[in-house]
């Protein structure tokens, strides 16, 4: 049974539970869309309120499925907040829209509580489940707005991909099962380097076959086919969630995976994900260079970052979490901009996608241009943004292991980055500056979500200390 | 504090102006104006006081402030400055003015947006010419490229876009090579001492074995040389002056080329003394063959512009043979030819670009018998043209001089081959001159002389190459004692790895 420990522990899960049962129950009653944003917003508020209390408790071992630690509740906290500014976005933009509004943030809701699963999950019953109900969450937000023909695309794509790869999941863990007898990865690490020699046959096709199904999840190449189209048929706020919350969540898995196993000293594991690494970065940042549509651009570069990311993975020295979980802060909140930026251009039935819809943005509406273009250069990662120091951990981790081929792959591909987010950039500029012509902000509240990511980005950038105390705390267990 | 308010004057007057010309244009260069003439103001102020510059032993700056940012990883907010950076400063104070001044007329679209730009690319310079922790340093290192790419890509001539993307890609891979030096270094450092650092005077004294200095060394190398810019990583160079307005083209020549120079003699020879000896002679080199080159390029050019950005290679490549040389004598040609080089190049652009406003074209061959109808302006352009080609009794002279007196002690050859750039350097200078200005008025050109503006920035800059060429004395007490710490770390270095050697 659970103590009462435990319970405090996984309050914020429990809160992040709780508020959907809510929603439901009052949508049954009342439907309002207003109303349920707030209740939306004050049961995350709670939930993030509540990763004190847990703090208090933790860590804390619940049941034997989920551990909640520091580094789990860090997670926790970035899955929340994202969770957040995407509902605050999402509202003004289904207002543009003629399709039931209030499941959406049930359906949000969900995701970010599988999300959570995946973070404090440290046995294979509870990755599957936080998998699932995050995937099953999101077949449905990819297709929220389902009078459009692309949103059913990128419905269909992903629950056909997703489910796909879930059973590759299933099938790898099935394997490692087999092999090693056991699902929690705490009794896993002492077995796998005693049957190493023996089941080998099982072992490796067992990890090939979970990595495939993490990749599909963090859109590495070779399994990123899916990310453009559903970018790009989805709801931009629901792009910003898969590109954020869902790859988080299983980034914080992967992490802890590859720590409690120390796969790290397991060369063939190292030598696959060094080679994803490389074809994520230069492929990302490569294809990207061939698209004309924002959604896409942004789409690739994601790909190419969670890239960058896993430099400062297989680097894994003393920096490594540390350097991860603080680039994917940066990225979270530089990409939910990028995406904010993008709903909030949105008008009635057009997405603001192609490129000639940017073209002289700056002259027009300034404020929003200079946050596209602050996203843009955290991307690039220039200085004052957070993505500049970002890069810098992942360049200081790899280097602290002397991985200098992967490091000059990474220099050389977000030198073809900046090329594209530059071309975005310059269209932002482009144009001769006619008369200001002032429109006054359609989406109040996704523009001041807007403000609170740009100056999130910019405080990080400048003075990220803070955050980097939290990390240093945050080692999984 | 004061090195603070530099930096501080000019992002918040950037501000200032953007939101100033939201009401009037003219409000905005006049704080724009404002800024940049108050830090001149008040490095010069400096300056005087601290004049002559006498830095003790044990003193390292003659000011500084240094406060904690992220301690635990070793990151101070550490600006120092002493007599190479003071003179630095100074210079681009002066250059802001100049710039400012040179697009009041100029630029008439997004005014604010462009001050903005402008002033925070002078405070990115200031910062790179300040920063003493590696880390400050590369901050703003890439942080004066953005405001530059703007200026650039927004307010730039014909194929502004292109050049701009070059630029910005240029700069951008080499400095994330820099990046990986720098972390490289800092985490040689840590293990060799166990305390994690970016400060610049902690770092000096880091020992590592040959090959590894090499590489670090080149990482460092590579960053400066493209700014610099050193053939065959030049080729962003004439793009980028062709293409940018006139401001852009004045700090892009006076300012932003020099912080490659800083770079080398700041970072590069006391960091890595060993591996730079071993590397000179590929240096110095290449340093020769850029001479050679640019001042030949810039003698085939038809393009007003493109002729001064090639000239600005030519004279780079002085600079470069002088930090590697590495004595008395080419240290301090080095330092007077950054400075003139900054004035001289930066006036041929503020006339170029007068004449582009008056007759809308940068090409020699619609220019011709100028001197008939603008003969004060025409006036003007000898003068600068004869300092850039180093005609004695101007500062550029008196630099390209000691470096070839300094070159000497070391090798004839590079002597000689820097010599013929001087040769060449004449051939452009007259072709300039003779191309636009003399012969007859075949385009019938009416135009308008020198306008008060333009009189107000070319005096200053004719009265500095004078003093230079007559009197440099002061710019190199200045330097002196930098020069000698410079050289004292590095050589301190050396010996230590010569010893280790043995």
């Amino acid at each position: 049974m659970i103590s009462g420990a435990g319970l405090i522990a996984i309050l914020p899960l429990l809160l992040l539970a709780g508020t959907p049962i809510l929603l439901m129950l009052m949508i049954t009653v009342r439907r309002s869309h207003g109303l349920t944003l707030g209740l939306t917003l004050l049961g995350l508020a709670a939930s993030f309120a509540s990763l004190w209390v847990a703090a208090a408790a933790a860590p804390q071992r619940v049941t034997p499925l989920l551990v909640v630690d520091q580094y789990a509740l860090v997670y926790f906290g970035m899955i929340i907040a994202a969770t957040a500014a995407v509902a605050g976005l999402a509202y003004g933009y289904l207002e543009q829209h003629a399709v039931e509004k209030e499941e959406f943030y049930i359906l949000l809701l969900t995701a970010a509580l599988g999300a959570a699963v995946l973070a404090a999950s440290s046995h294979f019953v509870s990755f599957f489940l936080g998998l699932e109900i995050l995937s099953i969450s999101l077949y449905a937000l990819n297709a929220y707005l389902y009078p459009r023909k692309t949103a059913l695309e990128a419905g269909i794509k992903y629950l056909v991909l997703a489910a796909a790869s879930a059973a590759f999941l299933l099938f790898g863990m099935a394997l490692i099962y087999a092999a090693v007898g056991t699902m929690d990865f705490g009794h896993m690490a002492g077995l796998m380097m005693e049957t190493a020699g023996g089941s080998r046959t099982l072992l490796l096709p067992g990890l090939a076959m979970i990595i495939t199904g993490i990749g599909f999840k963090l859109a590495l190449v070779p399994f990123h086919m899916w990310t453009p189209d559903v970018y790009q048929g989805a709801p931009p706020p629901v792009a910003a969630f898969i590109a954020t919350v869902s790859k988080g969540g299983m980034f914080a898995l992967l992490l802890r995976y590859f720590y409690r196993l120390e796969l790290h000293n397991y060369a063939p594991v190292v030598v696959v994900f060094t080679i994803i690494a490389i074809a994520s970065m230069l492929g990302g940042n490569l294809l990207a260079l061939l698209q004309s549509n924002v959604k896409r651009i942004l789409a690739y570069s994601s790909i190419a970052h969670m890239g960058y990311v896993l430099v400062a993975f297989i680097a894994s020295g003393e920096l490594a979490v540390e350097a991860v979980t603080f680039y994917l802060v940066a990225y979270f909140v530089t990409i939910i901009g990028a995406f904010g930026v993008v709903t909030v251009l949105a008008n009635g039935n057009e997405d603001a996608e192609s490129l000639e819809s940017y073209r002289g943005l700056f002259w027009r509406r300034p404020a929003l241009a200079g946050i596209m273009t602050a996203m843009l250069l955290s991307l690039t990662g220039i200085p004052v943004t957070a993505g500049f120091i970002g890069k810098f951990y992942v360049v200081e981790a790899g280097a602290s292991s002397s991985a200098w081929a992967l490091l000059i792959i990474l220099v050389v591909s977000s030198v073809i980055g900046a090329f594209y987010y530059l071309r975005v950039i310059f269209a932002l500029y482009a144009g001769a500056p006619e008369k200001p012509a002032e429109v006054a902000p359609r989406m109040a509240f996704g523009a001041s979500v807007l403000v609170v990511l740009t100056l999130l980005l910019i405080w990080l950038g400048v003075y990220p200390a803070p955050l980097l105390h939290v990390l240093r705390a945050a080692l999984p267990g | 504090m004061i090195l603070v308010w530099f930096i501080a004057i000019l992002l918040v007057g950037g501000v200032a102006c953007w939101v100033a010309a939201r009401w009037s244009a003219s409000a905005c260069r006049w704080i724009a104006l404002a800024a940049t003439a108050a830090d001149f103001a008040l490095s010069m102020v400096l300056w005087i006081r601290n004049y002559p510059v006498n830095l003790l032993q044990q003193q390292d700056w003659l000011r500084q402030v240094n406060w904690n940012w992220f301690p635990e990883a070793g990151i101070h907010f550490h600006l120092a400055l002493d007599g190479l950076s003071l003179l630095l400063v100074v210079l681009t104070f002066f250059l802001g003015i100049v710039s400012v001044l040179a697009s009041w007329t100029e630029i008439r679209e997004g005014v604010g947006f462009f001050h903005l730009n402008l002033l925070w690319v002078l405070a990115g310079i200031t910062g790179v010419f300040l920063a003493v922790d590696l880390f400050l340093f590369y901050f703003a290192w890439e942080l004066m490229l953005i405001p530059m790419y703007f200026l650039i890509a927004i307010w730039g001539h014909e194929r502004r876009v292109y050049a701009a993307v070059k630029f910005f890609l240029f700069t951008q891979l080499s400095g994330l090579l820099m990046l990986i030096a720098i972390l490289a270094l800092y985490i040689i450092h840590h293990s060799a001492t166990g305390v994690y650092t970016f400060e610049y005077s902690e770092l000096i004294g880091t020992s590592m074995p040959l090959h590894v200095a090499i590489w670090v060394m080149l990482g460092f190398f590579i960053a400066f040389a493209v700014k610099l810019p050193m053939v065959p990583v030049h080729t962003w160079l004439p793009d980028a002056h062709t293409e940018a307005p006139t401001a852009g083209s004045v700090i892009l020549a006076g300012l932003l080329l020099k912080t490659g120079a800083y770079g080398l003699l700041r970072f590069v020879l006391p960091l890595f003394p060993a591996a730079a000896h071993w590397f000179s002679p590929i240096a110095a080199a290449l340093a020769a063959i850029g001479i050679i080159y640019g001042a030949v390029l810039a003698f085939a050019q038809t393009n007003l512009k493109r002729l001064v950005a090639y000239t600005s290679v030519s004279h780079l490549g002085f600079v470069l043979l002088a930090i590697f040389v590495w004595n008395k004598l080419a240290l301090e040609g080095a330092l007077i030819t950054i400075i003139a080089h900054g004035i001289s190049t930066g006036a041929l652009f503020v006339l170029v670009g007068g004449l582009q406003e008056r007759i809308h074209t940068r090409e020699m061959d619609r220019m011709g018998g100028l001197w008939q109808t603008i003969p004060r302006f025409s006036g003007a352009a000898m003068f600068f043209a004869m300092a850039s080609i180093g005609l004695p009794g101007l500062g550029d002279f008196v630099g390209e001089f000691l470096i070839l007196l300094g070159t000497y002690k070391v090798s004839v050859g590079l002597t000689v081959a820097a010599s013929i750039g001087v040769l060449a350097s004449t051939l452009y200078g007259l072709k300039f001159i003779q191309r636009a200005f003399h012969g007859s008025n075949v385009h019938h050109w009416e135009l308008h002389d020198l306008f008060a503006r333009e009189v107000v920035i070319l005096a200053p800059m004719i009265a500095i190459l004078l003093w230079l060429g007559l009197f440099p004395q002061p710019v190199l007490n200045t330097f002196a004692p930098t020069m000698e710490k410079l050289q004292q770390h590095a050589s301190q270095q050396y010996q230590a790895y010569e010893r280790g050697q043995q």
